[in-house]
Formats: C-alpha cells, sequence, structure tokens
C-alpha cells in the first residue's frame, strides 16, 4: 500500500526528506500526477507536491510569475490570461497522450522540461525558468537564479533543475518569464508533401525571417504540412503573402487564421494529432531536422509506426506496438547519426525492461552519476526515474 | 591595494617549475608554450586591468587532443588551469595566478560547419562572437548573442560566462543559443553534451556547463543556433527629463505587448561622453535617453515604431527621433557599443553589472547616485532597461591612492542594493573574481555549498580557475 504525504511548507518537506535518507526509504515525487512518464519509482511513499500551492509574485508590467510547485497549471495560465500574458514554451497537457486525470502542476512542467511546437521558436520550459527553489536530497532547500531575467550569478542550477524529473530535488516553488500574447496567429497549409519534401518546405519557411512558431508535418491521405507564425495582425497577414510565394515550389497553399489556427496546434501539441491505438507504445524522438524523414520512413517500415512531425522534423513522435522492447533496438539503431529517444508511453511492465530515455555515453553517464550524488547522496529521490 | 586578494602561490608548483614546463613542451608544438616572462606577460590580467599577475606559464593548443593531453598532465601534476578565450572578462574571469598555467584558446578558431537547414554553426571555441556572424551572414543568418565586446571575445568566453548583449531582450543570451558542446574535463576526458537537436537525454549539463566560468572544464568546440537576419531594423532615440518618466515608458511599451530587439538606457553623463566620442546624434539636453530598436519588413518597422511612439507621449518625451539612414543607425549603435571604450579615456571606471527588477528602476538610480556621492564619485548609467541589467560606471582616477578601493567599495554597495531589491550581482559579466566575496549577499552557506558540490563533483581537486565565483572562505579545500 503507497502513501502519499503532503507536506503543505519546505520545513514539512525538508523533514520528510531527512527521515527518508536516514532510512534510506525512497520517495516517489509527485505534482499533479498527470505526467506517468520514465521508469517506474519503486517507493512505499509518495511526496504530492498537490498542498505547496499558491501563485507568490505576479508583475505583469516585468512580466515575470512565481509560484508555489504544487500549483495548478491552469489557474495560472488563467491569471496570465487576464493580462494577455502566457507561458511562451506552449506548456504539453500529457492527460490525452497518457490517459491520466488530475491537474497538471508548474513543478510538474518544470521537472520534466516539455515544450511545444513554439519550442522552435521561444525554447523550452528551461530557457523561461529564471529560478527556482528545491529541497535536495540532503534535506536542504536550496535557491538558484531569481526573479530577474538576466542572471549569471553562481552556476545555474535552474537550467539543471528543469527536466531532472525530481531526481535532484523536490521542487517547491518555480519562477518564470513570461511573454505577452500574440494579438493573433496564422497557419499556412500545404498538402500531399511527402515527409522529406516537407522537412524541406518547413526549413525554407525557418530559413525566413519571418518568425515561424510552429513547423509540424501531419502524416496522412493527405498529408498536411503546418507553418505557424504569430504577432500583429498587419505583421500576420504580410508574412503570409510573402510566406505563401516563397513556399510556390512547394505547391498550393492555404491560410488558416486567428481561432482556427490556434485548434490546428492543440492537437499537435498534445499528441492526440499522432492518433497513436490506445494499447500502442509511443516515443518521442528528437533529431537533427534534416535526420527526420530517414528516421521515420525506418520506423514507418520495420515497426509499422504511425508519425507526427514537430520542430521543423526536429522532434517525431512515433508509435509502435507495445510488444518486447517496444521498438527500442530498432528506433535506437535507427538514431546512430545523432538525436535520442524517449519511451514515452508503454506500460509499466515494458518501461521497467526498456531504458526509458536514451542511454548515454559512460563518460556522460559518469559525469550526471556525480552530480546526482552531490544532490540525493542517498539516492532516496524518485531513485530510477531517469534510467 | 585593492581588496581583492589572491590566496599565496603554490610553493611545491613554483620549484617545479622547469620540470612542468618540460612536461608541457612534450605535448606540444613549441609554438603553443610560452614560457618567457615578456610574452606571458600578455596574459597577467583581462578586461579587470586592476588586478595582474603572470601566470606560471601559457599554452594555446591547436586541438582538442592536446587541450586533454594538457589537462591529464597538469591534473596529474596538481597544478591550477585557468582557461582563457580573448580575455575580454570585465569579472577577472581569466585572472592568473603565479601557480597557475593559462590555456588559451585562441589558435582553436575554424568554422568547422555551417548548415542553413538545420540553422546551426558548429565552431571551434576561439573563433571571436562576430566571426560567427561573419561566417553566415553572406547566408542570411547571424548569431545572436552580442556583448559589447563582440569584435574580440571568443565564443569559449561567452559560454563560460554566459554573456548577453543589448539584443538579448529577444533573442536570449549564450544559454539559449547553445545546441551543444566538445568539452575536456580536467582529467583529459573528452566527452559530447548535446548536439544538433534541440534538446538531449538526461541531465541538463549543457545548461549547467554554460555560465560555470571555466570551472567544469574547458569547452573546445561549440555547435550554436543561427537565425535568420531579419529584412530590417531600426533604432530610435527617446530623450526623458527624468529617470522615472523614462522607466514608466519602458514599463508600458512592454506591458502592451511589444518586445523590441533592444531598449538600452543611458544617463546624462554617458549620453555626454559617448556623444562626444560616437557624434550618434544623441540629445545631450536630457536626463535619461532610450535606445530602441524594432526588427522586420518597412511596414512592420513603420507599425511598431508608430505603436511605440504612440504609447511614449503620454510620458512626455522631450526628443524623439527615428533613424533615417542606415548611417545614422550605425552611428546610434557605435555610440552605445563604444561606450565603455569612451569612458575609458576621460577617467578610470569599475563597471557593475547588477540586474534588478524593471520596477525599481528609478529607485535604484537614486540609490546608485546617492552611494557614489557618498564616496565622493563620480558615476555614469548605461543599461539593458528591457531586461533591468545596469551597468553603472564609478569613475575613479586609478593614479589617486584610494580611489581604486573606493570605487570598489562603491560598485559592492551598489550591488548589494541589486540584490536588496530582489536582483542579482551580475545579469551577464560573471562573477569571476570581482564580486567573488560579494556571493554571500545573494546566497547562504547552503545554497554556495550546493553549488561548490557540483564544482568538486566535476574537479575534485579544485584545479580549474579556482579562485574565482566563491568566496575563498569557508571552500572545501
Amino acid at each position: 500500500m503507497t502513501s502519499i504525504l503532503l507536506p503543505e511548507a519546505e520545513a514539512e518537506i525538508e523533514a520528510i526528506v531527512h527521515e527518508a535518507a536516514g532510512s534510506k526509504s525512497p520517495l516517489a515525487i509527485h505534482g499533479g500526477g498527470t505526467r506517468d512518464i520514465g521508469r517506474p519509482v519503486q517507493a512505499a511513499r509518495v511526496l504530492s507536491t498537490q498542498a505547496l500551492t499558491g501563485i507568490t509574485l505576479y508583475e505583469p508590467s516585468e512580466m515575470v510569475l512565481a509560484a508555489r510547485a504544487g500549483t495548478k497549471l491552469s489557474e495560472i495560465e488563467a491569471a496570465l490570461k487576464a493580462n494577455r500574458q502566457r507561458l511562451a514554451f506552449e506548456p504539453i497537457d500529457w492527460r490525452p497522450l497518457l490517459g491520466t486525470r488530475g491537474e497538471p502542476t508548474i513543478g510538474g512542467v518544470t521537472a520534466s522540461n516539455a515544450a511545444g511546437p513554439r519550442r522552435i521558436q521561444a525554447g523550452a520550459a528551461r530557457d523561461h525558468l529564471i529560478g527556482i527553489r528545491a529541497t535536495t536530497g540532503r534535506g536542504e532547500t536550496i535557491k538558484s537564479g531569481g526573479r530577474v531575467m538576466k542572471n549569471v550569478t553562481g552556476y545555474d542550477l535552474v537550467k539543471l533543475f528543469a527536466g531532472s524529473w525530481g531526481t535532484l530535488g523536490i521542487l517547491t516553488e518555480v519562477t518564470y518569464k513570461l511573454l505577452p500574447e500574440a494579438e493573433t496567429e496564422t497557419t499556412l497549409v500545404l498538402e500531399g508533401l511527402s515527409a522529406a519534401h516537407a522537412v524541406e518546405a518547413m526549413s525554407a519557411a525557418l530559413g525566413t525571417p519571418f518568425e515561424i512558431t510552429g513547423a509540424a508535418h501531419l502524416p496522412g491521405s493527405p498529408s498536411q504540412t503546418l507553418l505557424r507564425f504569430e504577432g500583429f495582425s498587419a505583421s500576420c497577414a504580410y508574412r503570409r503573402d510573402r510566406l505563401a510565394a516563397h513556399l510556390k515550389p512547394f505547391g498550393p497553399v492555404t491560410a488558416v487564421e486567428g481561432d482556427a489556427s490556434q485548434a490546428l496546434w492543440r492537437p499537435i501539441a498534445d499528441v492526440t494529432a499522432l492518433g497513436a491505438a490506445a494499447d500502442d507504445a509511443v516515443w518521442r524522438i528528437s533529431v537533427k531536422p534534416s535526420d527526420g524523414p530517414a528516421v521515420g520512413a525506418r520506423l514507418e517500415a520495420e515497426l509499422g509506426s504511425r508519425l507526427l512531425y514537430d520542430w521543423g522534423g526536429g522532434q517525431i513522435w512515433a508509435s509502435t506496438r507495445d510488444q518486447g522492447d517496444a521498438g527500442a533496438a530498432i528506433i535506437r539503431a535507427a538514431l546512430s547519426g545523432g538525436g535520442h529517444a524517449t519511451l514515452v508511453r508503454a506500460a509499466h511492465a515494458t518501461r521497467a525492461a526498456v531504458p526509458v530515455f536514451e542511454p548515454e555515453p559512460a563518460a556522460i553517464a559518469a559525469i550526471a552519476e556525480k552530480i546526482r550524488a552531490e544532490f540525493d547522496p542517498a539516492g532516496v529521490l524518485n531513485p530510477g526515474r531517469m534510467g | 591595494m585593492s581588496a581583492i586578494l589572491m590566496p599565496k602561490p603554490d610553493e611545491r608548483v613554483l620549484a617545479r617549475r622547469d620540470a612542468i614546463i618540460a612536461g608541457l613542451a612534450a605535448l606540444l608544438p613549441a609554438a603553443s608554450l610560452i614560457t618567457e616572462e615578456d610574452e606571458r606577460r600578455a596574459y597577467e590580467t583581462d578586461a579587470l586591468t586592476a588586478y595582474r599577475q603572470i601566470p606560471l606559464a601559457v599554452v594555446l593548443p591547436e586541438t582538442t587532443e592536446q587541450v586533454s593531453a594538457v589537462l591529464k598532465f597538469l591534473s596529474a601534476e596538481g597544478v591550477k588551469v585557468v582557461a582563457r578565450g580573448a580575455g575580454t572578462s570585465l569579472a577577472g574571469g581569466a585572472l592568473p595566478t603565479a601557480d597557475a598555467v593559462v590555456l588559451g584558446v585562441s589558435k582553436m578558431n575554424r568554422i568547422l560547419e555551417i548548415d542553413t537547414d538545420n540553422r546551426i554553426i558548429r565552431v571551434e571555441a576561439g573563433v571571436t562572437n562576430l566571426g560567427v556572424s561573419g561566417a553566415v551572414n553572406h547566408l542570411g543568418f547571424f548569431y545572436a548573442p552580442d556583448p559589447s565586446s563582440q569584435l574580440a571575445c571568443t565564443i569559449a568566453g561567452n559560454i563560460a560566462m554566459n554573456s548577453g548583449g543589448a539584443h538579448c531582450l529577444k533573442y536570449g543570451v549564450t544559454t539559449n543559443n547553445v545546441l551543444g558542446v566538445k568539452m575536456v574535463m580536467i582529467d583529459g576526458t573528452v566527452v559530447e553534451i548535446g548536439g544538433a537537436a534541440l534538446d538531449s537525454a538526461g541531465l541538463d549539463l549543457l545548461g549547467l556547463v554554460v555560465g560555470s566560468e571555466g570551472q567544469l572544464g574547458v569547452v573546445t568546440e561549440a555547435t550554436l543556433r543561427i537565425l535568420p537576419l531579419a529584412e530590417g531594423a531600426r533604432p530610435m532615440l527617446m530623450g526623458f527629463q527624468s529617470a522615472e518618466a523614462c522607466g514608466a515608458c519602458v514599463a508600458a511599451i512592454i506591458g502592451s505587448g511589444i518586445i523590441p530587439v533592444a531598449i538600452e538606457y543611458m544617463d546624462r553623463p554617458a549620453i555626454k561622453v559617448c556623444e562626444a566620442f560616437a557624434h550618434a546624434g544623441y540629445p545631450l539636453d536630457v536626463e535619461a535617453l532610450l535606445i530602441i530598436e524594432v526588427e522586420g519588413s518597412e511596414a512592420e518597422i513603420e507599425d511598431l515604431i508608430g505603436r511605440i511612439t504612440t504609447i511614449a507621449a503620454a510620458f512626455n518625451p522631450s526628443t524623439m527621433k527615428v533613424s533615417q539612414s542606415e548611417a545614422e543607425s550605425a552611428a546610434i549603435w557605435k555610440g552605445r557599443k563604444s561606450a565603455f571604450g569612451a569612458m575609458g579615456r576621460i577617467a578610470d571606471y569599475m563597471c557593475m553589472d547588477g540586474t534588478i527588477p524593471t520596477g525599481c528602476l528609478p529607485q535604484v538610480l537614486t540609490g546608485i547616485s546617492d552611494i557614489c556621492a557618498g564616496y565622493g564619485l563620480q558615476v555614469a548609467n548605461i543599461f539593458h532597461a528591457g531586461d533591468g541589467n545596469l551597468h553603472p560606471l564609478v569613475l575613479f582616477n586609478a593614479n589617486q591612492p584610494g580611489e581604486l578601493e573606493k570605487a570598489e567599495a562603491a560598485g559592492a554597495d551598489i550591488l548589494k542594493l541589486c540584490v536588496e531589491v530582489g536582483g542579482c550581482l551580475t545579469g551577464e559579466h560573471g562573477v569571476g573574481v570581482e564580486k567573488r566575496e560579494l556571493m554571500i549577499h545573494q546566497f547562504n552557506t547552503i545554497d554556495l555549498d550546493q553549488q561548490m558540490r557540483v564544482k568538486t563533483a566535476l574537479d575534485p581537486k579544485w584545479l580549474l580557475n579556482p579562485h574565482k565565483v566563491f568566496p575563498l572562505e569557508g571552500r572545501p579545500v
């Protein structure tokens, strides 16, 4: 029977971690519990940040927001929306893909460092995160960064914590810089391109000064290649015309504006556009964009994968049968030229048997291990979750 | 004597100097080893010239393999290593000690690969910042971080210090524009961190390395993001009769949803000196001047300038002037980018680099002026207003005994003020040796200990650029 601990303050978390480290009894760290990703953690107790809530700072004129880790993402997004601001990295809502319930928290967004289609232009969570507080496996609460946009004071532990999946410490408070919402957006759609042509078209568009904030390719019949830009309406109209002319060699272009454009991107961000069967495994593959089509073709041929290309071809979502290694050997062999693959969705048994995250070269793994040992010497925080 | 001290050199290392040099000579081409005192002197300081120390020796390797061999040898010998790019650090990041070997990356300056389809460039770490943009400008691309020293400073130094620049309001700083590095650890191990993809598996080691001030490893190659050049860009000048009005105007522009590529601020003393140097057409009768640059097509530029002008009108600017030509734009930026050099012609100065919440701007400017007046010193303020990164230049006369110490004390008080209002000690220059002892004002012992544990994990004997970043007292070694 798993027991759930719901501390309401850093001091309580420190006490829990002290005790856990002393007795070498591991803790599984949860936010909203919507991201069941990574190696399953064997722990008798769950430490949930759900009772550690509240926006602690929001200065719209300074474009900065801080919140305790368990604050619901929906609460933060509502506060930002009221001031026409946003977290520019387009946080992913994992619930539709993973079939999880509950409410994503800002701590979980940070610990997973996920980002949607706007990653290509705006960066990931790690690029917008400017400050953290976290209780390490030593039971000590540290801070790094702060609330200002430019800060090189000391080591950037902020970046190290983004995407650390609760293995270095328990995030207790995070501070993000914000960006204004765009006045409007436009998506240009090309139909019927092969993946190889689509990546060429996306590269051509991303090489223009028109500030593309989404570049995705949905195979299918017909396939759709989508290019998004955002900004003031006059500027979007100008870029629409220039970009359409630029993309003429790739075929006819249709423009989708405003709300209709927005509706195209949510399923891409949340990966429902992949259309994976309910019992399929789902991989996220990150490669050099021009390598994307060849990797995708191999997965289609050898694993019968459905594919979704995002980030101009640099991020591929792929379905595989959730059997055996769920395609791990073939996928990772396809990445011998560089890149990495994460098994985002699969049965616990599969994820316990297959390295969920790309195995690292020995020298890098050794560095990561040394660093992790300095933060969590007893190895009690989400042990094994990152492999 | 300056307030900043370096520890006594290790006599055992000094005594073995000949053997250490002989060992290095066996690993390097003759032209890559500098041992003569007059040649070593060129490496005794960086852009924080108040501190000088001739190093034990200087090595200028040509390849990653040579860097690896040198580090393996020096770590076995227990000799400290100070990695150096172009020596433009304003924080003393490349300041050596008498018992340390300086490892300069200046000979590793090749562009290795340009890939516009994937919008990346791979370079050796000794390439200059401007050299990266220069290699891709003709293809319609550029490298975004643009520190004022970009003509000289290297990518190695930019990565060490996580350098910013005037245009990072829109494009981010170094850490947002680096995709991968090849790095040599202190024991000679060569690792590749990140690569051509937008992210990598595992912990974000790249994020840790960028900004670690040469204390975790020596970066020899980097894969950088390049971005398409904007269709056009135009700066405008806006003068105000008070810092308050100017600061409020900046907040209103950003609050309206416009993110200009740059919003630079100068106060009256800075305007006067820069105008005398660059003839940029800056107004001399204002208390505060903004340079605001917008980008895009001609129509987009017109539109944005129109929007900004309308917003600014509410704050009664006494000057509002949009650049009318390429030449005028170049002059406007020349004035700003040469500000530190221009100031150096009239006085010695300490350049501070704190960041503050932008809402505290008027209060902090008053505080800075009071602090400097208290020490009987002049100050000129130049900074990146959009992100609150301040560069107060505390002016002094180095030939006047006691003035350097006063300037250092005033600088320290200014940085403490930045921390008190919720900001930080350094926004883009790094801690180096200069702000090392001030770290206790921003971090407590627990925070600092954890950072130092990271250093210890990757450099157990603290041989890489050891006397920087952390206060000398309270260290693990």
